[in-house]
């Protein structure tokens, strides 16, 4: 075998580049492309032909519960339906409750947890392993067991709830209340991700070199003044990432609420997926529900474009 | 005045003191946090009055009842009938003889199981072998355009399901695949595609390229070392990504519930589905998520290393 190769390399030094090249096998240019061709090819069959029917829908009556009905062409109609629906700005202000708390609720617990486990003690990695564990699990299995723990009289939640305030655990209802409701699945997604920004958090810290704090030790920077001059402004980079990210996610929220609170009660807690939901595969207004989906793509978009330059901005640290 | 004093230690170390406080409130954190998941595993090995008393029991003698109820399907039937049976076989006969109804049948539990299975390492195995292959040629050639391309890999998996499903259903409807493992392993492939490219673009970045010019010089072609020195090394890390790709199929729920109904129905959305007599049947819910946390948990232990970079998409390593 090593001579037939060898006498390949020779014949490929003597020949011109490009038939050496051509004897070698195949060119690398060539093996880059038949490398990432099926990548490309998979990904524009799921995902942009499927995004460009969904442009084409957007702009058309088409029913999915009814594919003889002939197609007619709408314009804009469903677009200025939907800036103009209460339903809508009621579900996107929903969306925003629910992203706004989570990320604060998450960024606030991960930060503190993060910092703390920095301190190195004996045992941290065994510890830090065991929180990570909710994140790992399927939303939706959370959300169903979630349900159980909130139950009125029977859950664990209202009852340690109860023990600790004195509250009968059958005078409130997380998941059947107006005022509840959208704080149960803040509760439910901030247990499940705050691990998810701590580990990001936890990086950011060891992040920062020592001689950083030794120098500001010689200069007897206070603790308090080291960690808003310091440790802060250092590890913002990665608190940035861990929240585009979670921001992303939550905007897009479905599963987990959908088996928490399907929604409710009323609409309290219907956020933007849900509503695309009820309307493309409930109400079958396929037309209507592709425009959302395209308003929907274009928000994560923009959204996508600044986590991936936050992504590139760490990666160089 | 810490600098003073400690002359041992680093200045920066923290002190026995914080590090105490820190570990009481991290190990406080930890505990309160795995309550939720102790509740319902515990919750599986009660009887149903059990799991549904109040107050809440705490501690209960455990039965076999809410796994035998996750198995099986059972019918009501009278006293006279269930005497006429002769002696009970097995234990989960005779926890459902106690309340008066005899086994009718398996239940769909263990088929949506092997869905889960079939579908998760179909998607992963595709969506790591794609992914190498392309990891590997963002890595290491100059293809034009290829930060647009990464972006555009990306971009795909941040998309809401819902939306994306829209498309699909209609699409699936159209050449068969509604309802087909099939049709799930090319979706979640695609889903998971854009995450082993990067991940796996991150760990052959690692491998230096010396490895594989040494390889050529000794006549090696480009697909030879690629296949004999290039992938024995991305080893960890292709073990690492498919791990990741195989916990988000096993997950998933949105694409799941809308796209299966029957034949290719996974896990997830059938969980949520399982009543008993009245209600919820709680000690099957809990024996059902049981069985379907505990691979993930496992994973979650062996894949601590390299979480970070699965979170991260390969940006942040360590």
């Amino acid at each position: 075998m090593p001579d037939v190769n060898a006498i390949a390399n020779r014949v490929a030094a003597a020949t011109p580049p490009s038939l050496g090249r051509a004897v070698r096998g195949l060119s690398d240019r060539s093996i880059a492309w038949l490398f990432v061709a099926p990548t490309i090819i998979l990904l524009l069959a799921i995902n942009i032909f499927p995004l460009i029917w969904t442009i084409y829908l957007s702009f058309t009556n088409y029913a999915s519960n009814r594919p003889n009905r002939a197609v007619v062409n709408v314009g804009l109609k469903w677009y200025q339906d939907i800036l103009g629906s209460p339903e809508v700005w009621a579900a996107m202000q929903a969306t925003a409750h629910f992203v706004f708390w989570t990320i604060f609720f998450q960024t606030l617990i991960g930060f503190t947890l993060a910092y703390l486990i920095d301190r190195k003690f004996r045992g941290h990695a065994f510890w830090t392993t065991i929180i990570l564990i909710p994140m790992m699990l399927s939303p939706a299995v959370v959300g169903n067991f979630w349900k159980f723990l909130f139950q009125p009289q029977i859950g664990l939640f209202n009852y340690i709830v109860s023990f600790f305030t004195g509250i009968p655990p059958s005078s409130f209802e997380m998941l059947g209340s107006v005022t509840l409701a959208p704080w149960a699945i803040v509760i439910v997604d901030t247990w499940m991700w705050t691990p998810y920004v701590m580990l990001i958090c936890l990086a950011g810290l060891r992040s920062i070199p020592d001689y950083i704090y030794e120098a500001a030790e010689v200069d007897r920077a206070s603790k308090w003044r080291q960690f808003w001059s310091i440790t802060l402004p250092m590890a913002l980079p990665f608190i940035m990432l861990a929240v585009l990210f979670r921001g992303i996610e939550n905007f897009k929220m479905f599963d987990m609420v959908v088996l928490l609170t399907g929604g409710g009660p009323g609409s309290t807690t219907e956020l933007a997926s849900i509503t695309l939901k009820r309307q493309a595969f409930e109400a079958y207004r396929t037309g209507y529900s592709s425009a959302f989906a395209i308003i929907l793509f274009v928000v994560i978009f923009g959204l996508a474009n600044i986590y991936v330059k936050a992504l590139n901005r760490v990666k160089q640290r | 005045m810490s600098g003073a004093v400690t002359t041992a230690h680093s200045v920066v170390e923290p002190s026995a003191t914080s590090r105490r406080i820190a570990a009481f409130l991290v190990i406080l954190y930890a505990v309160v946090t795995m309550v939720p998941l102790a509740w319902i595993f515990a919750t599986a090995w009660k009887t149903p009055p059990d799991s549904i008393s109040y107050p809440p029991k705490v501690v209960f003698d455990p039965s076999l009842e809410g796994y035998c109820n996750l198995f099986t399907t059972r019918t009501r039937q009278t006293d006279e009938y269930i005497e006429a049976l002769g002696p009970p076989q097995g234990a989960c006969d005779e926890v459902t003889r106690k309340r008066e109804m005899v086994i009718a049948g398996p239940s769909n539990y263990l088929p949506r199981f092997v869905n889960s299975l079939i579908i998760a390492f179909g998607s992963t195995f595709l969506a790591v072998s794609l992914g190498v292959f392309s990891a590997y040629a963002f890595s290491r050639f100059k293809i034009p355009l290829a930060d647009d391309l990464l972006f555009f890999i990306l971009s795909t998996r941040m998309m809401p399901p819902i939306a994306v499903a829209i498309p699909i259903y209609l699409m699936y409807r159209e050449i068969g695949l509604s309802d087909s493992a099939l049709g799930m392993i090319l979706l979640y492939t695609a889903v998971n595609v854009s995450l082993a490219v990067w991940l796996l673009k991150g760990f052959i970045d690692e491998i230096p390229r010396e490895y594989e010019e040494a390889a050529m010089i000794d006549g090696y072609t480009r697909l030879q070392a690629f296949f004999k020195v290039v992938l024995p090394q991305a080893a960890t890390g292709i073990a690492a990504t498919a791990i990741f790709c195989l916990i988000f199929a096993w997950n998933e729920y949105a694409f799941a519930v809308l796209l299966t109904s029957g034949e290719a129905q996974t896990a997830p959305p059938f969980i949520p589905t399982i009543i008993g007599e009245g209600g919820m049947d709680w000690p099957a819910v809990g024996a059902g998520t049981t069985l379907f946390l505990i691979p993930i948990v496992v994973f979650t232990v062996l894949l601590r290393k390299h979480l970070l970079r699965g979170i991260t998409f390969g940006a942040v390593r360590k």
